[in-house]
Parts: structure tokens; C-alpha cells; sequence
């Protein structure tokens, strides 16, 4: 029996795992994909609550497509901006972007 | 009768400053010139229409009525209660000072035609001349004190710019800002005066039978107590009265706020006749006079004190003219003198009767007249002085003597104005000095022979200044390689008709002055005292003989032994019994040595430093914590979260 424990289980993995992600690769593309982990997590969450809870609405559906609209342009304006950080530091580490404090 | 043209005395002077001003740059000297005195003509023959109607017009009750043809609200304070207004008002002393001040602006401006020629900035002294003319001319017809007070700034400023006309040069420049910066404190007292009068009366009106205070004693400002309402009639109105003589005294050059006037002399001559003569040191006067119901009826003590002041502020004034050899400077101490006199004709003034009682206000009366007679008398000696001064290029009269066969009419002219201010009959000061000598006996005997010694000390300075200049001892060097020469028309015959004003004035209006103008506006008939006057006479002809006797030969052995005998007093009264030096220490020394750089310590330690501790510590707290922004993306991401897990947990728990 499928309940909606195990989508709130799979999406927390989901999360958790992207939180690690984020926090300690070094290639920003990796950070990228982890970033896209969590959003999925998230999306995950209204699809289950919408299917489940609420099976006669159709609103988290539509949310979740809202979001993974989004995440793609974002997706685009990030890779776009990597490309540009390698062709200035022949690298993507994520250290090496420090300049922008104090 | 309406005198709704009276507007146009006021407007037509200030449109001639407007357009000199602003268009003087394009315009000829001759023809800013004669625009000027032209328009000033126009106002002079409307300042005369307008005193032929006044004074031609029925009495009411013996009574010349007071005439307001323009009065509107400008600023209304408190809905119904105080306002300050701007209107034109006619009254006896009002259509005098028209006479006045328009005669002597007029012929200044005819006479500036020949004085200024050539000057660098002839367009912007005539100008000047307009708006100061127009300002005084404002002044004398304020309907309320406020009004007053506008273009008595007004006049301020114009005498500051027009003794700075020179502004090239450094002592006009120090002269202007002494005046500028005298006055203006003076009128501090005014002001202060001016806002204690309108608050407990509630009104600024010189209407004074509608204000409360004049009908039954009773004060707005203090309300229904009675004994706040006796007390502030006691003390608010005299204190109030007393501050705006502070600043009348700033402008009259009273004892001690005089020391603007001598240095006012580094302006043009013309413009230290106007000054003089009408439009400046006059308003002090002016202003007490206005104010003189609620002096008699009030303050009668005060007023005694301000008899007193001027007492001494002629005697010192007349001490000092004896002893100076700059011939305006002479001329300024005499100005002070005379103006001292003035404000002790009205001081002596006695309340008996209240306000109705013509005798015990006489000096009323006779500071009036003299204020008359004094502005053309001195007039015309400041002209004379600058057509003297126009022929030998200096002001010392070490440069002239002997004058008297190069310049035959401003000998003559001054000789005249000289007799008159001495108070030599028949010319016109003899009988206003003795109006105002009849009003001091009547006070006190002493004050009566104080000022009837003073009017001596007039009649020797003057005559040693007469002698010195026409007579005595020629400076025949100079004069040999630089020769005077008599002034061309335009600058004697203003000297000429002023002369004939001085000489006619007091037997063609005999006693009819006082007719004109008294304290009650009911005709007073002036009869001469013999006493007072044969006095007067006798001792005035002792003092001119006295000079003649010391100062009119070529050589002059007693004033070189007076002078060897006395070296102290004489070097005293030289330099002014070192008043401006007193001033000089007590600016500088106490002002600004010791009160200013404490306060200027203080703000720049105390003031100052507070904020700059506040600057320094927020500058301080965010260096040290600004290492927290490391530019390091998954730090700031990992301290996020911590704070989002702190945040679950507390909601948790």
C-alpha cells in the first residue's frame, strides 16, 4: 500500500541529499544539479499532496509545473553564467568565486 | 477729501530705483541723472500738493484729522487678534516729513548732479538715492509700528549701501558695516520693543484710541487680572516704549550707539546731507514723536531719561566737535548734537494735563520745528562742505582758510547756516532752538541752562569751523599750484534755495509752525520768551565772538596756547574721548576673546566631538564584523540552514 508517508520520505531523502550536495561540492555544476534536486523535493510534495489529500483539485498540479518551468529558465541562466566563469577561470570551482564581499 | 494720489509718493521713487537699477547699465550718466531728479521733482510737487491740501483742509474739534487713505491686512495673526497691516496714513508730523525729506532729496539729487560727475557707478548712486528717499518717505507714513519697523530696515540698508559707495576703498567699506552693524543691534531693542507693545496691547496700530490700553488701561494680553493689568501698565508699557528707543537711539545716534555716524562720512558728501539732514538720524526722532500719546500718558518717568540721555550725547557731541579738524566730521558731531536736542524737546515734555495740554507739551512742538529747520540749515552746510571739499580735494582744514574769495556763495551760504544753527535771529534755528530752550526751562532750570550752554558750545564749534575754513590761517602752497574754485550752478544753486528756506522759514511762518504741528493737533501759537530767547542770544553772540576772537586771524596764538595748555583734554576730545577704542576692546577683547572662543571651544570639543563619536563608532563596529561576509557561497548557505534548523526547533519546542 502506497501511502503518502512514503512521497514525504522520498522527497525528504530527496531534499536532504541536495542540501548535502549543495554544501560541499566544489564544481558548480554539481551545486547546480543538487539545487535541482531540492526544487524536485518540492515539487514531489505538491503532486503527492494534490494526488492524495486533495484528489479532486487540480492546483498543486499546476504548481508543479509553474516550478519546473522555472527551474529550467533558471537552469539555463546559471549554465550560461558558468560557461562565463570558465572562460575567464579556465575552471568552475566554487571557491575560487569569492570576490564578491566586504 | 481723498489723498489716494499719496500712493503714488511711494511708488513713483521706488519704480526710479527699479529702473536705475536694473537698466542703469544702458543708460547715460546724464540721462540716469535727470530721470532721477525728475522723478524726484514729481514726488517733491506731490509731497507739496499734498501738505497744501492737508493743512488747507477743515480742522474737526481744532483738530488737523489723522487721514488713512490706504490700510489692508497683510498678515493676520490669530483669527481677529493681532495683525500687521501696510497703509498709508496722514497726519501733521507725517506731511511735515513729506515736505523734508522731499525738499533736501531733491535738492541732493540736483546737487549729486554736479558732485558725482564723472563718479564710476553714477547710475547706481541715484539709484540708491531713490530708495532710500523712498524708504524714509515709507517710514514717516506707516500706519503701524510694524510698518514702520520694515522700512525703517529699509533705510538701514540703503545707508549702508550708499556709505559704502565707495567699496573700492577700505575704510568705506569698515564705515558701511559699523553702520550696518550698529544700527541693526539697535534694532534689536526695537524689535524686542515692538513684540512686548503688540503682545499686551494687541495691536500695532499708531491708532492708539483703539487699543485697549489707551481706552481704559485694561490689557489683552494679561486678561482680566487686574493687578497683572495695573502692574504691566506700570512696568510692560514703559519697558516696551523705552526698547524701541534703543533702536531709535541706534539710528538718532544717541550716546553710546553714536560711533556709526562720524565714520559714515566716507560716503559721498550729498549722500552725508541726506543722511544728515533728513532721511537717517531723523527716524529716531520721528519715532518717538509717533509714539509720544503713550510716552506722555505711560511713561513720563522714562521719558525724562530719555531727555537726559540726549542732554549728555549733545554735550558730549558739541566736546567733541570743538576739537576736530576733519570739516565733515565737525559737521557730524554737530548733527549728533542737534539730534540730542531734538530728543530732549520732546524728553522735557510733562505729563500735567495727560495728552492735551499743548504748553506742557511744547517740546513736542519744538522738536518738530526743529527737525525742520535743522534739515535744511543742515543741508545746506553738508553741501557747502562738499563744495568745499570738491574745490581743495581734501577734508582737513589744514588745505583750506582764506576760502572765503575763492567760493563767494558757499561762503555766504554757509555763513548763513552757521548764523541759523547757532540761533541767530532772524534766521530759522533761532526760533525752533528757542522753542526747544523754553521747553527745557520749563522742565527744569537746570536743564534749561544745560542746553542753553550746549547752544553755546554749537555757536563756538561752528564759527571755529567757519573761521577755519573761509578765514584764518591759508594754506597759500596749496592753493597756489591747485587754486579752488567757486562749483558750477547746478551744485550752488541747491545751496542757494535751501539758504533762502533757512532764512525765511522762521519770520514768514510766524508762530504758524506750532499752528501746523503740536502734541494735541490743536493750533499752539508760538510767542517768543524774551527771557529765554535774549539769553540765548547774548550768549551765542559771546560764543561767536568768542570764536571770532580766537580763530579768525591768520595767525591764531591762542588756540596754539589753549592747546599746549591742555594737551590731555585736547587730544581726548580728538579722539573722541576714545570711544570707538572702548568699543574696539569690548568687541574684540571681551566679545570674541573671551565669550566667542569659549563657545566656539565648546562647539567644536563638546558639540562637534559628540558626533564624531558616533561616526567613529559605527565605522569601529562594522570593521570588526565585516570579515563575517566571506564571498563564499556554500558558507553562507550552511549558516541559512543552521538558522532554519535553530528556527524548526524552537518551533518544535
Amino acid at each position: 500500500m502506497i501511502t503518502i508517508n512514503c512521497f514525504l520520505i522520498l522527497s525528504a531523502l530527496m531534499l536532504f541529499i541536495g542540501v548535502y550536495g549543495f554544501l560541499t561540492r566544489r564544481n558548480t555544476l554539481a551545486i547546480l544539479i543538487s539545487i535541482e534536486l531540492m526544487l524536485n523535493a518540492a515539487d514531489l510534495n505538491f503532486a503527492a499532496f494534490n494526488r492524495m489529500l486533495f484528489p479532486e483539485g487540480q492546483e498543486g498540479y499546476f504548481f508543479t509545473l509553474f516550478s519546473v518551468a522555472i527551474s529550467a529558465a533558471e537552469t539555463a541562466i546559471a549554465i550560461a553564467v558558468m560557461i562565463n566563469v570558465y572562460r575567464n577561470l579556465k575552471n568552475n570551482f566554487v571557491e575560487n568565486l569569492d570576490k564578491l564581499k566586504w | 477729501m481723498n489723498f489716494t494720489y499719496t500712493i503714488f509718493i511711494l511708488l513713483l521713487p521706488f519704480f526710479s530705483f527699479l529702473i536705475l537699477g536694473l537698466a542703469g547699465k544702458w543708460l547715460s550718466h546724464r540721462t540716469a541723472g535727470i530721470f532721477g531728479t525728475l522723478v524726484l521733482g514729481v514726488v517733491t510737487v506731490l509731497s507739496y500738493f499734498t501738505a497744501f491740501e492737508y493743512f488747507t483742509a477743515d480742522r474737526v474739534d481744532g483738530v488737523f484729522q489723522t487721514l488713512v487713505p490706504y490700510n489692508f491686512v497683510w498678515l493676520p495673526f490669530f483669527d481677529g487678534g493681532l495683525h500687521f497691516d501696510l497703509g498709508i496714513m496722514l497726519d501733521p508730523i507725517t506731511v511735515m516729513m513729506l515736505i523734508v525729506i522731499s525738499t533736501v532729496s531733491l535738492m541732493v539729487h540736483i546737487y549729486s548732479f554736479g558732485y558725482m560727475h564723472g563718479e564710476r557707478g553714477f547710475q547706481r548712486y541715484y539709484a540708491y538715492l531713490s530708495l532710500f528717499t523712498m524708504s524714509m518717505l515709507g517710514l514717516v507714513m506707516a500706519t503701524n509700528i510694524f510698518q514702520m519697523y520694515m522700512f525703517w530696515e529699509l533705510v538701514g540698508v540703503c545707508s549702508y549701501l550708499l556709505i559704502g559707495f565707495y567699496y573700492t576703498q577700505a575704510p568705506a567699506v569698515a564705515a558701511s558695516k559699523k553702520a550696518f552693524i550698529v544700527t541693526r543691534f539697535a534694532d534689536l531693542g526695537f524689535l524686542i520693543g515692538i513684540l512686548f507693545y503688540g503682545y499686551y496691547t494687541g495691536s500695532f496700530s499708531f491708532d492708539f484710541t483703539n487699543t485697549a490700553v489707551y481706552l481704559n488701561g485694561a490689557m489683552p494680553g494679561v486678561g482680566a487680572d487686574f493687578s497683572k493689568a495695573i502692574a504691566g501698565a506700570g512696568f510692560i508699557l514703559p519697558t516696551a516704549l523705552f526698547l524701541m528707543f534703543v533702536g531709535g537711539a541706534g539710528k538718532s545716534a544717541m550716546f553710546p550707539l553714536h560711533i556709526w555716524l562720524p565714520d559714515a562720512m566716507e560716503g559721498p558728501t550729498p549722500v552725508s546731507a541726506l543722511i544728515h539732514a533728513a532721511t537717517m538720524v531723523v527716524a529716531g526722532v520721528f519715532q518717538v514723536a509717533r509714539m509720544f500719546p503713550l510716552w506722555i500718558q505711560y511713561a513720563p518717568e522714562t521719558l525724562h531719561i530719555v531727555a537726559w540721555i540726549g542732554a549728555f550725547t549733545a554735550f558730549y557731541a558739541a566736546a567733541v566737535a570743538c576739537a576736530q579738524s576733519d570739516i565733515k566730521r565737525v559737521l557730524a558731531f554737530s548733527t549728533i548734537s542737534q539730534i540730542a536736542f531734538m530728543m530732549v524737546a520732546l524728553g522735557v515734555c510733562l505729563p500735567e494735563g495727560g495728552y492735551t495740554d499743548n504748553h506742557a507739551s511744547l517740546g513736542y512742538m519744538a522738536s518738530m520745528y526743529h527737525l525742520f529747520t535743522h534739515a535744511m540749515f543742515k543741508a545746506t552746510l553738508f553741501l557747502c562742505a562738499g563744495c568745499i571739499i570738491h574745490a581743495v580735494h581734501s577734508n582737513e582744514m589744514e588745505f583750506m582758510g582764506g576760502m572765503r574769495k575763492y567760493m563767494p556763495i558757499t561762503h555766504i551760504t554757509f555763513l548763513i547756516a552757521c548764523l541759523a544753527i547757532s540761533g541767530i535771529p532772524p534766521f530759522s534755528g533761532f526760533f525752533s532752538k528757542d522753542e526747544i530752550l523754553v521747553a527745557a526751562f520749563h522742565y527744569s532750570s537746570a536743564m534749561g541752562w544745560i542746553m542753553t550752554g550746549i547752544a553755546a558750545m554749537t555757536a563756538f564749534y561752528m564759527f571755529r569751523l567757519y573761521y577755519g575754513i573761509f578765514w584764518g590761517t591759508e594754506n597759500v602752497e596749496y592753493h597756489e599750484h591747485h587754486t579752488p574754485h567757486e562749483s558750477p550752478a547746478v551744485m550752488t544753486i541747491p545751496l542757494i534755495l535751501l539758504t533762502v528756506i533757512t532764512v525765511t522759514v522762521g519770520w514768514i511762518l510766524p508762530g504758524s509752525f506750532g499752528s501746523f504741528v503740536s502734541a494735541t493737533g490743536e493750533a499752539y501759537h508760538i510767542h517768543l520768551d524774551w527771557s529765554v530767547a535774549g539769553t540765548s542770544i547774548v550768549i551765542a553772540v559771546i560764543a561767536i565772538a568768542l570764536a571770532t576772537y580766537i580763530y579768525s586771524g591768520v595767525r591764531q596764538p591762542i588756540a596754539e596756547k589753549m592747546k599746549a595748555t591742555f594737551p590731555a583734554l585736547h587730544k581726548w576730545a580728538y579722539h573722541r574721548f576714545y570711544l570707538d577704542e572702548v568699543y574696539q576692546f569690548v568687541t574684540h577683547r571681551i566679545v570674541f576673546g573671551i565669550f566667542s572662543r569659549s563657545f566656539a571651544w565648546f562647539d567644536r570639543h563638546v558639540v562637534d566631538g559628540f558626533f564624531n563619536f558616533l561616526a567613529w563608532g559605527t565605522n569601529a563596529a562594522s570593521y570588526s564584523i565585516r570579515t563575517l561576509q566571506s564571498g563564499r557561497v556554500q558558507q553562507y548557505a550552511f549558516v541559512f540552514l543552521l538558522g532554519v534548523l535553530v528556527l524548526i526547533l524552537m518551533l518544535i519546542i
